[in-house]
């Protein structure tokens, strides 16, 4: 799966956006942030406050709770701030 | 429904013309609203704003506002054109407007598209105070805003 980040999340991360193979434990969005948290101290100091992002699978709007596939687009960023 | 994500500036008057042209009946009303860059943030002095998008999404997001805004009101078309990356104080942000053989559609739907775009749309300013950039934060009234338009 494909991983984008943006914002001030892509600074903390360091990274535009990282493939990786969906691990057999991730199902949900959540399981997702778990997993990123549990291999990099940066994913973890970027997804440490849940409320401050927003989430999106293939290009909509989505939450912790959408279920994700292998060939899914994911991308975090913090709320718009666009106009 | 038109939609552009440029880094290019854009002529309004020359966007609104082929809005109209693209009407399939002579439009009696197009309402647009323009959004430039201000010269000051929170009482601190701007150099300069740089705008980051989500391509793709972005385009996906501004489509569906122009149809969710079509669905509401009896429009003859819409037109939203965003900049993205570097631009400079009084410079041109955004550009929407909307299309309809009377006035008060026209004067609504644009509103609409603008408070949406605010909320929904993947962009992220950053603002360059004191040779610093800083991401702006999102504004509260910004998601009270589209609150007025759910029934």
């Amino acid at each position: 799966m494909r991983i984008l980040y943006f914002s001030w999340l892509k600074e903390k991360i360091g990274l535009n956006s990282q493939e990786i193979i969906k691990p057999k434990s991730v199902e949900t969005v959540d399981d997702l942030i778990t997993f990123l948290k549990e291999k990099s101290e940066k994913h973890k100091n970027a997804f440490s406050d849940l409320n401050s992002i927003k989430v999106s699978v293939n290009q909509e709007f989505a939450d912790l709770e959408t279920k994700i596939k292998e060939k899914d687009e994911i991308a975090f960023f913090p709320p718009v701030t666009g106009g | 429904m038109i939609v552009k994500v440029q880094e290019k500036d854009f002529i309004a008057e020359k966007e609104i013309q082929e809005l109209k042209n693209n009407c399939m009946e002579i439009p009696g009303a197009i309402n647009s609203f323009i959004g430039y860059v201000r010269n000051f943030s929170n009482e601190k002095k701007l150099t300069s704003l740089t705008i980051e998008h989500y391509s793709g999404m972005t385009e996906k997001m501004l489509l569906e506002i122009s149809t969710k805004a079509s669905q509401k009101w009896p429009l003859l078309g819409t037109l939203i054109i965003h900049r993205y990356g570097k631009l400079n104080i009084g410079d041109q942000i955004v550009l929407a407007a909307s299309a309809s053989l009377h006035r008060n559609a026209a004067f609504e739907a644009t509103q609409f598209i603008m408070d949406y775009l605010k909320t929904k749309a993947p962009f992220w300013k950053s603002e360059e105070i004191n040779n610093q950039n800083k991401w702006v934060l999102s504004r509260r009234e910004d998601e009270q805003a589209l609150k007025k338009w759910e029934d």
